[in-house]
């Protein structure tokens, strides 16, 4: 199929920036739509132009590195997956595709399609964890067990893989979904209960301090989630907030 | 220079522990006035990060990525081996050394493999208490799978996504230490290369890959965790990032490297559908618990197949051939990796290949889907259960295991295997062999450090499936944090490393005349275009199968290319600004002479073993014939290169392997 891309270029953080046409051709209907990507970079490369930078790694949707902003939506139209595993079978010969950085004032550009999350960052650092030495003189694996449907919400909550795509969705850029998915991990674990309340109040804190915007109930997020994170973890969040600031 | 591999003396099960009871230590005060570079942060270098900084030292942590957490250990998906016993099906830390120095043919050194199966019981209580979520069963307890090469069920999961879970742990490990500000971590940087000073790793050049500013970042050792070459391959399961440049420097810096020829080719993973291909997809080992693998028996049926004139459900049992159960009745669908994988390429190569370009296999889910179905009817007290709620029932089960990679499988090639038998074909997935490093997990250069997939110390010649996330992990949280400080002990009247000097002025040097060479080469072809061809021959000729012919012409291919890169190399834009393509062109630059060495290395060993298959050494007649035949006599050693200016030059230095505790024997899963 032959697609027109309009796509964001900018030099670097302190470029305006401007939206760039451009060709291809001959895309096959199985390529992934980073291949594309790669068959338009060879081409700029081949004709001395510039090729268009964007972040991508693992490519089987895992890392969270890939961030594009495709025709409107996080990760493209395609559902549960992220940029890089979104085949061109989702596009017809002929389309026009807009190509976008995620957008977000906590996610400056960097350059093209390349953000800076390193507030996401700021915000695990703050709290995303539990204070335990890495000796491996902890007591034994099955010492405590754990109800199996909480093991599986704990690690539905932690399939999260940071790429910020519920901030870049989000009307008000909220980050709300990414750390209340770390909060509600940890929360719904005994290990993780101890600094329950530390945690949910420390992330939140630096969470506003980045200037990530509030949670509005859209549900936008959620649906454009590539690994569906659900809302309920946004809930679980406020309450252990509410609970938290109760405590004091 | 000799090769000593300093293992300690005493009987095997002591070693580790007589070690640590007498090496030095660093008190908690000198922790504070000593710097340690730890480079990747993967599962090894991310769990080493941590530990060392909590326990005291300043730690300087770099990824190429903008976070550590994006790491590749994070597309690991199956699981992490440990010898709990928790199933109580015989296994013990005894039987998952043995497996292991088994499953990898004999060629690992026996002091490193048994240690890490002391300490793997350890990790697993290590990741509970940092809130990993392992899957559990209905009582709550941890719950286990199988994997190949061995008989018992000693695999903790998460999902299909345990590599990320682990990763996630040790990510936040890192965080706590961050925040207290003993771990400074550096995104979006890149090691260029590794400063010694009176012979002594004592910093790295480090590229910032936003500015593009050329960074001297000094310490009193410095760890190497960066993973492993497969992308030397182009196309392998490895992120599109993932490379060689820390491991080569350190090389052409002093370490040596070790065999090179072990590469791990995973017998499942998509196949590849066009030249835009861009990397490989892998499927999971954990699918060979539930999945048959299978091509049709007769020709006809192949053709009929290719031709879409049949669907493989059309088949009945009897005009399928399950290759893997029929050839190795003990081991089945679960035989080794390297087994799995050249039975599918013979089958292949015999004509039997279910896609177009006759490189797939089916891998069918049915059988479990009917299997579990059944089970779940007489636990719900349906009595007669149509086939269709059998069907339904099966395949809940199957979705609660495999959900994310039959999802994954259904994205990429827009068929639901839930329906129809997915298509695998094997791709580079890992490499045993990396940088020689001794008990210590020392290189040859002194306060060098490897570990994780880095490293060649603990797989052998193959390795076995979830071996990689316990490997990484017992470096980084139990093994280096101990090593290291019996070194360190003699550093702590040193004083901080200065960066002024003459080593760093000439180590800074090298790295900026070769970006500079770069980006005004203004030659006609892309970076992509050379390591495509690195790739092919690669693949071609130092694949899967390999022969003294091919290996003669694909040393002198690489070189040819390794040539024609330096001239006719295109890297646009400038040196001081994010520039991908020049990231690129370094590291290509690297996997061009990785790629010659490897070939040589794979041209010296005229036996077959693990991942290594030389077509000349196979067993030509009895039950084992058309089985890789090792040749314990003449090859029973670790091939360490010491690099002399081009890879053809290598010189050879051999750690003859030593077995006391296990008897060598023909690897046989029939």
């Amino acid at each position: 199929m032959n697609l027109t891309l309009k796509i964001w270029r900018q030099k670097d953080a302190n470029d305006k920036g401007q939206m760039v046409d451009y060709k291809v051709t001959d895309i096959s209907e199985h390529m992934s739509f980073l291949e594309m990507m790669d068959v338009l970079n060879e081409q700029l490369i081949n004709t001395g132009e510039e090729p268009v930078a964007f972040d991508h790694d693992c490519r089987e949707g895992i890392c969270g590195m890939c961030s594009m902003y495709i025709n409107g939506e996080a990760h493209g139209p395609d559902r549960g997956v992220t940029t890089c595993q979104l085949h061109m079978r989702m596009f017809k010969d002929g389309d026009t595709i807009t190509i976008e950085p995620f957008r977000a004032s906590a996610f400056p550009v960097i350059k093209d399609l390349v953000v800076d999350r390193t507030s996401f960052e700021r915000i695990q650092q703050a709290g995303g964890f539990i204070s335990v030495n890495t000796s491996g003189n902890t007591q034994d694996g099955n010492a405590i067990p754990i109800p199996k449907k909480d093991a599986d919400d704990a690690m539905d909550a932690a399939t999260c893989i940071g790429c910020g795509a519920c901030v870049a969705t989000c009307k008000n850029s909220s980050a709300m979904l990414f750390v209340g998915a770390k909060v509600s991990q940890y929360a719904l674990l005994p290990q993780g209960r101890v600094e329950a309340t530390d945690r949910v109040q420390n992330m939140v804190a630096q969470m506003d301090l980045e200037g990530f915007g509030n949670c509005t109930n859209t549900g936008a997020c959620e649906i454009e989630c590539p690994k569906g994170i659900s809302l309920e973890n946004i809930a679980r969040m406020n309450s252990e907030f509410m609970k938290a600031n109760l405590k004091g | 220079m000799a090769l000593d591999s300093k293992t300690p003396k005493g009987p095997l099960k002591d070693k580790w522990t007589s070690y640590k009871n007498n090496i030095d230590l660093v008190n908690p005060a000198n922790k504070r006035n000593i710097d340690v570079i730890v480079v990747g942060t993967g599962l090894a270098g991310g769990s080493a990060a941590a530990t060392l900084a909590e326990l005291g030292y300043n730690v300087k942590a770099f990824a190429y990525q903008d976070s550590p957490r994006r790491a590749h250990s994070i597309a690991a998906q199956g699981g992490i081996n440990a010898a709990k016993n928790y199933q109580g099906d015989g296994d013990s830390s005894y039987r998952l050394f043995y497996d292991t120095v088994k499953g990898g043919d004999y060629r690992s050194r026996e002091s490193n493999v048994h240690r890490l199966a002391e300490v793997s019981a350890n990790i697993i209580d290590q990741c509970v208490a940092q809130g990993v979520p392992f899957a559990r069963d209905y009582g709550g307890m941890l719950d286990n799978r199988s994997f190949g090469g061995v008989l018992v069920s000693r695999t903790f999961y998460a999902k299909g996504q345990t590599g990320q879970q682990l990763l996630l742990g040790a990510y936040s490990a890192m965080n706590r230490q961050i925040a207290r500000g003993k771990i400074e971590m550096f995104n979006r940087h890149e090691m260029l290369d590794v400063v010694k000073v009176d012979g002594k790793a004592r910093g790295i050049i480090a590229r910032n890959l936003i500015t593009g500013e050329i960074e001297r970042h000094s310490a009193h050792a410095v760890v190497i965790a960066t993973g492993g070459y497969g992308n030397v391959y182009f196309l392998s399961t490895n992120a599109m990032g993932s490379n060689a440049t820390a491991a080569w420097k350190i090389h052409k810096k002093g370490a040596y490297f070790a065999n090179p020829c072990y590469t791990q080719i995973h017998p499942t993973c998509i196949p590849r559908s066009g030249d835009y291909q861009s990397k490989l997809t892998l499927m999971s080992e954990s699918l060979r618990n539930d999945g048959r693998i299978w091509v049709p028996k007769n020709m006809e049926d192949v053709m009929a197949i290719r031709e879409g004139r049949k669907k493989p459900t059309d088949l009945s049992e009897e005009e399928r051939d399950y290759y893997l159960e029929r050839r190795y009745p003990a081991f089945g669908n679960l035989v080794p990796r390297d087994v799995a994988s050249r039975a599918a390429k013979e089958r292949c190569d015999a004509g039997y290949g279910v896609n177009a370009t006759g490189e797939a296999v089916y891998l069918d889910f049915k059988s479990a889907i009917e299997r579990y179905g059944k089970e779940q009817a007489k636990l719900k007290g349906i009595n007669n259960p149509s086939a269709d709620k059998v069907y339904e029932l099966g395949q809940a089960i199957v979705e609660a295991k495999y959900g994310n990679l039959f999802q994954m499988y259904n994205k990429i090639v827009d068929e639901d295997p839930y329906k129809t038998p997915m298509m695998i074909y094997p791709a580079t997935h890992y490499t045993m062999g990396g940088v020689w490093v001794d008990y210590n997990l020392m290189t040859t250069v002194d306060g060098l450090y490897c570990i994780g997939e880095a490293n060649f110390s603990d797989h052998g010649a193959n390795r076995l499936g979830a071996s990689a996330l316990m490997q990484g992990l017992a470096d980084g949280y139990f093994v280096l944090p101990y090593t290291i400080g019996d070194y360190l002990s003699s550093d702590i009247r040193t004083g901080k490393i200065p960066t002024d000097t003459k080593e760093f002025d000439e180590a800074e040097k090298a790295v900026t005349d070769q970006i500079n060479f770069f980006v005004n080469n203004n030659g006609s072809k892309s970076v992509d275009y050379f390591h495509k061809k690195l790739g092919k021959i690669m693949w071609e000729k130092v694949g899967m199968a390999r022969n003294e012919k091919g290996l003669k012409e694909a040393m002198a291919e690489i070189k040819a290319v390794r040539e024609d890169f330096w001239k006719e190399v295109n890297v646009p834009g400038t040196a001081d600004e994010m520039n991908p393509e020049l990231e690129k062109a370094g590291r290509v630059a690297d996997f061009l002479e990785l790629g010659e060495l490897f070939a040589k290395d794979a041209l010296n060993r005229n036996e077959s073993c693990g991942g290594h298959f030389r077509e000349e050494s196979a067993e030509t007649d009895g039950p084992q014939k058309g089985e890789a035949k090792r040749d314990d006599a003449n090859y029973a050693y670790v091939a360490a290169w010491e690099y002399k200016g081009q890879p053809a030059d290598a010189i050879l230095h051999k750690e003859e392997l030593e077995f006391n505790d296990i008897e060598l024997k023909q690897r046989s899963y029939k």
